[in-house]
């Protein structure tokens, strides 16, 4: 493996991509108004945050790579709550017929 | 400026350039089946920059898992529940829109500062390459064998959570009268805490 490969392209800037990522799944968090749109931001922000552990972990942690460990362990967290929160949703979806994140408010004072 | 140094920085720009392009249409087009396969287009361009990073196994785990499973779930939902409901406007809609915006710029200020102001200690260690799904194995079977053997309990949860919230009650007579019932009517009728009590 040649060293000096993996750093033509600077770390910055892979976690500039990943701040970009984030900061669209927040927005998509707070502002979708279609509940499977919110479960889709969810993931954009899982994703980005794999980004930065798989970025420190080539460039800063390259011979024991955690970062990959902890991308694998979050990505199965990922699938799980991808699972359960669709399976809310299409719960939620049969009491409520409909997706419209602001008419689930039963719970809200 | 050798070719290989040009193709991974050509790579990398049109990664860089989908993934932000995806996400940014995932979260703005208004059709959210667009939005789906816009969002299998994002997690194949960060499986791409996780084959830039030298993650072989880990962009073939996100391949399988996310493009494969994860979005592939999100569609069936969109066709389960994909009905055409026109929202009706929420005062003051616009102004929540720019002030999340506003916050979500500062957020990213912020992390820009932090990833461009820190002093990283590079050049790090020699990045292991072709022999990190060994040192994956190491240590998943090693010093993280208990977040492992956790995380199969975890899905174990999640897989009876999510059938146990997904699927229909079948009850076929009724609890008071011994009846019986329509599922229709239980669904719809006989839950009244559930349906809308919102005036129209």
């Amino acid at each position: 493996m040649d060293s000096n490969i993996s750093s033509t392209i600077p770390l910055e800037a892979y976690l500039a991509l990943a701040a970009v990522l984030f900061c669209t799944g927040v927005w998509g968090l707070i502002n979708s108004r279609n509940a499977v749109r919110v479960l889709m931001s969810i993931e954009l922000m899982l994703n980005a945050v794999n980004i930065n552990l798989m970025a420190f972990s080539n460039y800063l942690d390259g011979q024991l790579i955690r970062g990959q460990v902890f991308t694998i362990f979050v990505i199965t967290v990922a699938a799980a709550e991808a699972a359960v929160g669709l399976a809310i949703l299409l719960s939620l979806y049969r009491n409520r017929e409909t997706v419209d994140m602001e008419r689930f408010n039963l719970l809200r004072w | 400026m050798t070719i290989a140094s040009t193709t991974q920085l050509i790579c990398f720009v049109v990664l860089a350039a989908t993934l932000v392009l995806g996400s940014l249409g995932v979260v703005l087009l208004p059709n959210i089946v667009y939005s789906a396969f816009l969002l299998g287009g994002v997690f194949l361009s960060v499986a791409g920059l996780y084959l830039m990073l030298n993650a072989s196994f880990v962009a073939a785990a996100q391949v399988l898992v996310y493009v494969g499973a994860v979005n592939v779930l999100i569609l069936f939902a969109i066709m389960l529940v994909n009905k055409k409901e026109n929202l009706e406007a929420i005062p003051g809609l616009a102004l929540r829109r720019v002030l999340s915006g506003a916050v979500c710029a500062g957020l990213f200020a912020l992390l820009i500062r932090v990833a461009f102001v820190t002093p990283w200690p590079l050049p790090g260690p020699e990045p292991v390459g072709e022999d990190a799904t060994i040192r994956i194995g190491e240590h998943l079977f090693s010093d993280y064998l208990l977040p492992f053997e956790l995380a199969s309990v975890l899905l174990l949860i999640a897989m009876i959570g999510a059938i146990v919230l997904a699927r229909r009650d079948v009850i076929s007579s009724d609890i008071a009268t011994g009846d019986p019932v329509d599922q229709g009517l239980i669904e719809k009728e006989r839950t009244p805490l559930l349906l809308d009590r919102t005036p129209r």
